[in-house]
């Protein structure tokens, strides 16, 4: 019963970090979603796989999240879809009707009793290709991070430009004021 | 009526991939469709466990979604990176701004 509650918890998290107004507030509720569903890996047993969904799901890509805005910045964009509303709700009852009609006759299924080998090694036995290319797709990871901290060869935008002028130049008014108060004294 | 693990996790499995898809669909912000990728992928390693659990093959299933955690950490640093230099360079995280690429 607390395995319901966790789930429907979660779907409830990941509605709320897709209508977040605040980017931030969306990277919040998805690092909720990550937590919720480690909770729910470690109840299913599966419980290597929740710590590292704890710590790289709900840890490293919030981490992630919050440095890309704190460096982009957060940014208002008008609330119109670019499909049809109608259309996005009906292809979304589309999508999880077909879901609901492939997968749920599978849970009627039996459970075989099923004697299977331990972790480590079907792990790096059993899929070894698969450790070689996490070991490449964390380079890969890597060469994307430098994407993220590339700042010199991307040229400001005009209006980022102007943004940081008229701030410099309230910064002066600022000081001449002070200056001039200061010498009034 | 008693549901059993794997039918909670189903029902789950179900709503996140669904309200990913709605994400995915509804978003204009590149950031919020990053989001919307990660809840979908959350429902797919949720349906990997649940598998495992179900078949009784929790091993394999294991090692399977760490494989899919790691894919999908490089394709949210990836997709951040890409949203961070079309910030930089349209100076906006909104999708319809990429149209300007069309010769």
């Amino acid at each position: 019963m607390s395995l319901l509650i966790l789930i429907v918890l979660t779907i409830i998290f990941a509605v709320l970090a897709i209508h977040a107004s605040r980017l931030l507030n969306a990277a919040l509720w998805l690092a909720g979603v990550s937590a919720l569903v480690s909770l729910i890996f470690y109840l299913m047993g599966a419980t290597q796989v929740a710590v590292i969904e704890l710590s790289v799901g709900a840890g490293l890509v919030t981490i992630l999240f919050v440095f890309a805005i704190s460096i982009a910045g957060e940014n208002e964009i008008e609330t119109t879809t670019v499909l049809p509303k109608p259309l996005i709700w009906g292809l979304t009852a589309l999508y999880v009707a077909l879901l609901g009609i492939y997968l749920l006759p599978a849970s009627l299924a039996g459970v075989p009793a099923v004697v299977e080998a331990p972790l480590a090694e079907v792990l790096w036995e059993t899929r070894a290709l698969d450790m070689l290319v996490q070991v490449v797709l964390i380079f890969c990871g890597v060469l994307g991070l430098l994407g993220i901290l590339g700042e010199s060869q991307a040229p400001i935008t005009g209006t980022l430009a102007d943004e940081m002028i008229a701030r410099r130049e309230r910064e002066l008014a600022a000081m001449q004021q002070r200056a001039a108060g200061a010498g009034e004294d | 009526m008693q549901l059993s693990i794997w039918q909670m996790a189903l029902v789950g499995v179900i709503g996140l991939l669904g309200v990913g898809f709605y994400g995915l669909l509804i978003g204009r912000n590149l950031v919020k469709l990053i989001v919307a990728l990660q809840i979908l992928v959350k429902g797919a390693l949720l349906a990997l466990i649940a598998a495992g659990s179900a078949n009784g093959k929790m091993n394999l299933s294991q090692s399977l979604a760490m494989t899919v955690i790691v894919a999908d950490t490089v394709v949210a640093v990836m997709g951040m990176a890409l949203a961070v230099q079309v910030r930089r360079r349209l100076g906006t995280f909104d999708v319809k701004a990429l149209a300007s690429l069309r010769g």
